[in-house]
């Protein structure tokens, strides 16, 4: 069972290596984990993707609670939520291909970030699936590098993780 | 206007305003500056150990029998790394400890300094928390959170990473110790959800064939009295953890003793075949359980737990209650008492009438398969050690504080010994921390410098902190030592018998032993050899009498090499499944 799980943390020196350090003891898995201070400078915000059965993925969040520097914790796939990830991937684009890559970018409402003559920058944002789903629409055509920046989260509507 | 003071200063300072009477440690170039502020005042003493590892395991001694935070002073690199099993011995057993480390100054960190170690990083896997001082003026609230933290909630051991700048003699800064902590991020759960009590103690009421599962949590949270009431208001069986010792008292009819891997039978029984658990303050930790999947089928369990993330963690649990014990026994014995006196004179009677029937069958167990606690001395044959844990038992009328080691001597211990208190056991549960025994006593032996304070070990244990012995000189600690001396790491040697065709790989030394009476001698304390069973009183009667009142002894009893700790839980099955003695075994499910 894939898991997306929001952290509010203390922004402060070592707290990420806890968080991190956590998983690891404990063997749960991190898929991804993306973290950046937010509109309080005080305050992280983490949202963490993991995998495992219902006792594990409790087990998880109690555990990130019990950490000092932990504020607050929400599963969000226990409710209506929205994920993002966002994709740079560089394509090689050459005479026969270059439409091709083109037309694919438009269909996924990629944008081309970076043109040269031989290679195209495809950024691209979505629900991890849909990233998937792009790489693997380009099928044979040569794929130079991949970044993505992993999962980042919210719930929807009421659904309000804050001090 | 505020004091001025160096780091060094403030450090002791807050120490002193924390209420610190000692600290355990041991100096380095990176403490210096803040062992120099200790030389300066008189407040706060600090006890020299010869080993770092010892330190922590005194100061955890000291917490465990006072309930009070135990403090660790080691400077950085291998201070720091010597401190980390006595550290995580006391992160598994939830003891309040705060650990203060020298580091290399701040502009080092990082460029593989002499001596210096990342002991934030180092340590964090078994700390409940760590801090590195940033600047000087820190250190008063830095300290108020480190004790706080140990000592609230759920308590364990938190470092404080001191750079040797921060300390520095001649930096001055504002010193106020703070008077109350604030951290949005760190709320200890205290009293338990209302509705969560009521519906424990319905099931309480209801139930069939309860039984009550106390950890080492209600010794934490100073809950046995509580407990006690409680459990006498319903008659229920009581079984204590390893770590639970004397949370209920073990000579009182109800209780049942240890459960769990060398638990007694009728405990064991109890727990397979109980239709409701109350588990206080523990954690089904897998040397209870056995194996989870066949553990208590029939039981409906209530946890109350000061640690969210201990319950449902191994089993499920039906009613959890999230909170402090005391103050959730406090409620819910409220609630019982409210409850007995509401119901009708005819349910009162089927009820006593169904506790009756549970005491029948407990009763019928204990005796069949429970431990014998009448040995005889026979001199013709080599000492038992169960019965050397049992004339220590008589010679101390059982109210000494007992420490102990890793091993049969531990479980003999645990089995013979009978605590009718909170904190007079003193043992290394959850780690298991071979060189326990002779530290911990030591820290218990300053806190209560009139009472009689034992250390049980094996030949192998305590050869593993020995060194102590020359600091119980300086500072005249007159702990009893008792060695259950089978000449080899015996439990090794049991799993060896019982599961590897009897190959004893690596778990005897017995040509190559000291004579422990000469080594202690020549440590400057009293040493006694005891080889039959017949000197075994007078022996121990002698080491506890007025004749060595200020005296550490060292009684070197050769037990039985071929003793093993029974009943033990067969490997895989439910808690019912035990070897009861050479040639028996209980039914295996
Ligand atoms: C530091 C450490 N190393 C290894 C062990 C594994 N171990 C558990 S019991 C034991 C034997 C202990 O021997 P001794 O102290 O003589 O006690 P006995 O079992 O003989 O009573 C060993 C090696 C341990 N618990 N702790
Ligand atoms: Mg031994």
């Amino acid at each position: 069972m894939r898991r997306i799980i929001a952290v509010l943390l203390e922004n402060e020196a070592g707290a990420l290596s806890r968080v991190v350090g956590l998983f690891a003891q404990r063997n749960y898995n991190i898929e991804s984990l993306t973290v950046a201070p937010t509109e309080d400078q005080t305050l992280s915000r983490l949202t963490i993707t993991t995998r495992g059965d219902a006792r594990t993925v409790e087990q998880i969040t109690k555990q990130l609670h019990k950490l000092v520097e932990v504020v607050k914790v929400m599963d969000l796939c226990e409710g209506a939520h929205i994920e993002r990830e966002l994709m740079l991937v560089k394509v090689k684009a050459c005479d026969a291909t270059r439409q091709e890559v083109k037309r694919t970018a438009d269909i996924f409402r990629g944008q081309i970030v970076d043109v040269t003559e031989d290679k195209y920058t495809v950024q691209l944002v979505g629900p991890s699936e849909k990233l998937d789903a792009f790489i693997k629409a380009l099928g044979n055509m040569t794929i130079l590098e991949v970044v993505r920046s992993g999962v980042s989260g919210v719930g929807r509507g009421d659904r309000v993780l804050s001090v | 206007m505020a004091e001025m003071l160096s780091g060094g200063d403030m450090l002791i300072r807050a120490l002193q305003d924390e209420g610190v009477e000692y600290i355990f440690g041991y100096p380095g170039g990176a403490a210096l500056h803040i062992y120099d502020a200790i030389f300066r005042q008189q407040k706060v003493e600090h006890i020299l150990v010869r080993h770092e590892q010892a330190a922590t395991h005194m100061a955890d001694g000291f917490a465990r029998a006072t309930g009070r935070t135990g403090v660790v002073l080691v400077t950085s690199g291998p201070g720091a790394t010597n401190a980390i099993t006595g550290i995580a011995t006391a992160y598994m057993d939830s003891i309040p400890m705060v650990i203060i480390s020298g580091q290399v100054e701040s502009d080092l960190i990082g460029t593989d300094a002499f001596q210096e170690t990342d002991m934030v990083g180092v340590s964090r896997p078994v700390v409940k928390h760590s801090f590195m001082v940033k600047k000087t003026a820190d250190i008063p609230a830095v300290i108020k959170k480190a004790f706080h933290i140990a000592s609230t909630g759920r308590p364990g051991p938190v470092v404080v990473d001191v750079p040797k700048n921060t300390t520095d003699p001649t930096v001055f800064a504002e010193y106020v110790y703070p008077t109350s902590v604030k951290m949005r991020s760190y709320n200890p759960a205290q009293r338990g959800n209302g509705r969560q009590i009521r519906k424990a103690v319905d099931a309480l009421l209801n139930a069939q064939r309860p039984v009550i599962y106390a950890g080492g949590g209600v010794i934490q949270a100073n809950a046995s009295e509580i407990l006690r009431k409680l459990v006498r208001s319903l008659r229920c069986p009581v079984t204590n953890t390893l770590m639970a010792l004397g949370a209920y008292p073990a000579t009182d009819e109800l209780c049942l003793g240890m459960l769990g891997m060398h638990g007694t039978y009728e405990a064991n029984m109890v727990m397979h075949e109980t239709d409701l658990i109350l588990a206080v303050g523990a954690r089904f930790d897998d040397r209870v359980t056995n194996n989870p999947k066949k553990f208590a089928q029939d039981a409906q369990i209530i946890h109350i737990d000061v640690d969210p993330a201990s319950i449902s963690k191994i089993i499920d649990v039906d009613i959890p209650i999230v909170g402090n014990a005391k103050l959730v026994l406090e409620d819910m014995s409220r609630a019982i008492d409210s409850a007995l006196l509401e119901l009708s004179e005819e349910v009162r009677a089927s009820q006593v009438e169904r506790m009756n029937k549970w005491w029948l069958q407990i009763n019928q167990w204990r005796g069949e398969h429970g431990l014998n606690h009448a040995l005889q001395a026979d001199a013709a044959k080599s000492i038992l050690p169960q019965l050397a844990i049992q004339t220590l038992y008589k010679v101390t009328n059982g109210e000494a504080y007992v420490t102990s080691d890793v091993g049969q001597h531990q479980m003999f211990a645990a089995q013979y010994y009978h605590f009718d208190e909170p904190r007079r056991w003193i043992n290394s549960g959850g780690l298991g921390t071979m060189g326990f025994g002779l530290p911990a006593a030591m820290g218990v032996q300053m806190a209560f410098p009139e009472k009689h304070v034992a250390c049980v070990t094996g030949e192998g244990s305590f050869m593993m902190n020995m060194q102590e012995l020359s600091t119980c000189l300086q500072y005249g600690l007159p702990i009893k030592i008792i060695n259950l001396n089978n000449q080899a790491l015996g439990m090794i040697k049991q799993w060896q018998d019982m599961q590897y065709g009897g190959r004893h790989s690596q778990s005897s030394y017995s040509d190559s032993l000291p004579d422990f009476k000469t080594l202690v001698e020549a440590f400057g304390h009293v040493g006694f050899k005891v080889t039959s069973a017949q000197d075994l009183e007078p022996t121990m009667q002698r080491a506890f009498s007025p004749e060595f009142k200020n005296k550490l002894v060292f009684v070197d009893v050769w037990v039985d090499p071929n003793e093993h700790v029974y009943p033990m839980a067969i490997k895989g099955g439910s808690m019912r499944d035990m070897i009861l003695s050479r040639s028996t075994s209980a039914e295996e499910s």
